[in-house]
């Protein structure tokens, strides 16, 4: 299981700026990141390396934020490699509110994949039925 | 050639005009005294009893009536007469406590109406017009008052009430109305739709407008008069003091004309409560003098204007007031409907929102927006998009509910709402009025 953080912010030049200078001041490394819009406001979901610091980082620069458990899945960087990991889950009867990849880890062929679902245990169980690897928090500092 | 419903009353001398203040005020003073308790409590604290008013010079002696007043009075401590002589309530849109529930008897709605019938008459109506009244209907005085005051004109008068675009449309041309009554606001979106429709002025059967019970620009005057081929008159009023036509506007377009031998109106000044001479700005201040049912003793309307008895070119002698500039309060008046920042407060708190939010008042296409903006917390946040959307849409259903209007709800970072002075910027208000 891996912890995202997610932060409000508001859809105007500028305001990712502000979040993205936050982390930047303070020397936390993003592993992955993805940003869900509406038309006034945004989440910025993010994985870093250090989630006590960032959390208590963005808290004292005023961004309403929260954590959330999600599943990191590395799966084959090739043709069928999403798909595979969507049939388990299907299969599984487990929803898939939303994912988002980051590719490119530093080593290997896998591309990296998290997966916000309704049922973390029922997918993560799964998975790994499947023979499916998931990735740790931990792990995402050597990628 | 001007059109009067009373000329003699018109047109009155301005002696005349103070002989019945005069006479009148004193009566209203005795009245109030001898059958309102709370009025006379307050006479009493202040050191004045009917002898001491003899005339209308008298009237800077007695205290003021404040809206608080009123809602201490709710709902029967201002009533001047038995209820069994009383026929009717009005009331404002106003809720958490900001209610005003007003009484009629007989007399009294038909002095309202006679105020009424000489604004449609001012606006050129006569017993050969067709005058649709596209006010609400109900507890709003809008649509009662101006649909008596077109029973007095004569006028065919088609009572639609407000809303159903369509439908107003269809009654304007199949009937041939001529006069229109509605919030300006409502005027200038029949405007646009008719124009949508392709419908030129030409073809728009209508040559007058009354429209009133919110503020409006010259410019807003303007674009609806060019869209629907008519000229467009202001009216003036207060649920507290009957409705509309407690002022209205003449051939002149200059001002709105006070109904002086029912009215006594003053500007003063709103910190010290000095009373200001004619042509200064200040916050007008009236007394109902002929009214017994809710008999209003300098009551403090908390709307800012000018007063003038310069000669006005239509011939009518009663006192002038300029649109009202502003309001001494908080009040916002939205689409017609009376809004304060409290009652968005309540909503947000009772759906667990902190009280940090702001409202941005603008207008587009001549229609007020309201947009209010919320402040984000750790609390309400959640990582998903569909949950706080669904409590936007609460928020919006909950604003809706209260105000009967529907606002744009934004959610903004904490934090990032606009403080001076330590206190939030609770208001915008970006119309130009």
């Amino acid at each position: 299981m891996i912890q995202q953080i997610s932060v409000f912010v508001e859809n105007r030049p500028g305001a990712l700026q502000a979040m993205t200078a936050v982390l930047a001041e303070n020397g936390i490394d993003m592993r992955a990141f993805s940003l869900a819009e509406t038309s006034d406001f945004g989440i910025a979901r993010i994985i870093v390396n250090d989630v006590y610091k960032t959390t208590t980082v963005l808290r004292d620069a005023g961004f309403v934020h929260n954590v959330t458990q999600v599943l990191g899945v590395a799966l084959s960087d090739t043709p069928g490699g999403l798909d595979k990991v969507l049939r388990v889950l299907a299969a599984a009867d487990v929803n898939v509110e939303y994912l988002y990849a980051f590719f490119g880890g530093r080593k290997g062929r896998d591309a990296y994949t998290i997966f916000r679902v309704a049922d973390n245990a029922k997918a993560a169980a799964a998975l790994a039925a499947q023979g499916i690897r998931q990735v740790e928090q931990d792990e995402l500092l050597d990628l | 050639m001007e059109r009067y419903y009373q000329p003699e009353i018109e047109t009155a001398s301005r002696e005349q005009i103070k002989a019945w203040q005069d006479e009148r005020l004193v009566a209203q003073v005795r009245h109030v005294w001898d059958n309102v308790p709370y009025y006379r409590e307050k006479m009493q604290a202040a050191g004045v009893t009917p002898d001491d008013i003899r005339s209308a010079d008298d009237l800077h002696k007695l205290p003021f009536l404040s809206k608080d007043d009123l809602r201490k009075a709710y709902p029967y401590g201002l009533v001047g007469v038995p209820l069994k002589d009383c026929v009717r309530i009005q009331s404002t849109s106003g809720t958490t406590g900001k209610r005003v529930v007003a009484f009629y008897t007989q007399a009294d709605i038909d002095l309202w109406e006679t105020c009424c019938a000489r604004a449609i008459t001012a606006a050129g109506g006569t017993d050969e017009d067709v005058c649709q009244v596209s006010y609400g209907y109900g507890l709003f005085t809008g649509g009662p008052g101006l649909n008596g005051g077109s029973h007095k004109v004569g006028c065919l008068t088609v009572p639609t009430s407000s809303g159903n675009t369509e439908r107003q449309i269809m009654f304007i041309r199949d009937l041939n109305a001529t006069i229109l009554c509605c919030t300006p606001s409502y005027a200038a979106y029949l405007g646009e739709s008719m124009k949508e429709m392709g419908l030129t002025p030409e073809q728009i059967p209508l040559k007058a407008g009354i429209f009133g019970a919110e503020a409006w620009s010259e410019e807003m005057r303007q674009s609806i008069q060019d869209t629907l081929g008519i000229k467009a008159y202001d009216i003036y009023g207060l649920t507290e003091l009957s409705g509309p036509g407690v002022a209205f506007e003449c051939s002149a377009q200059s001002g709105m004309h006070i109904n002086e031998d029912h009215f006594i109106a003053e500007v003063i000044d709103p910190d010290t409560g000095e009373v200001l001479p004619d042509g200064t700005q200040g916050e007008l201040v009236f007394t109902s003098i002929t009214k017994k049912a809710f008999p209003l003793i300098r009551y403090r309307t908390r709307d800012i204007c000018v007063l003038s008895r310069e000669k006005c070119p239509c011939g009518r002698t009663h006192v002038k007031m300029t649109k009202p500039r502003g309001r001494t309060d908080d009040m916002l008046i939205i689409r017609g409907v009376n809004v304060f920042p409290s009652q968005i407060e309540t909503v947000l708190l009772n759906l667990g929102y902190p009280a940090n939010y702001q409202i941005i008042v603008g207008r587009v296409n001549n229609t007020d927006t309201l947009d209010v903006r919320v402040e984000m917390t750790p609390e309400m946040f959640t990582d998903n998009l569909g949950e706080i959307s669904r409590r936007q849409k609460e928020l919006v259903d909950g604003l809706r509910s209260m105000l009967g209007l529907t606002a744009k709800v934004t959610l903004v970072a904490p934090k990032s709402i606009v403080r001076s002075e330590g206190k939030a910027v609770r208001v915008i208000d970006n119309r130009k009025i």
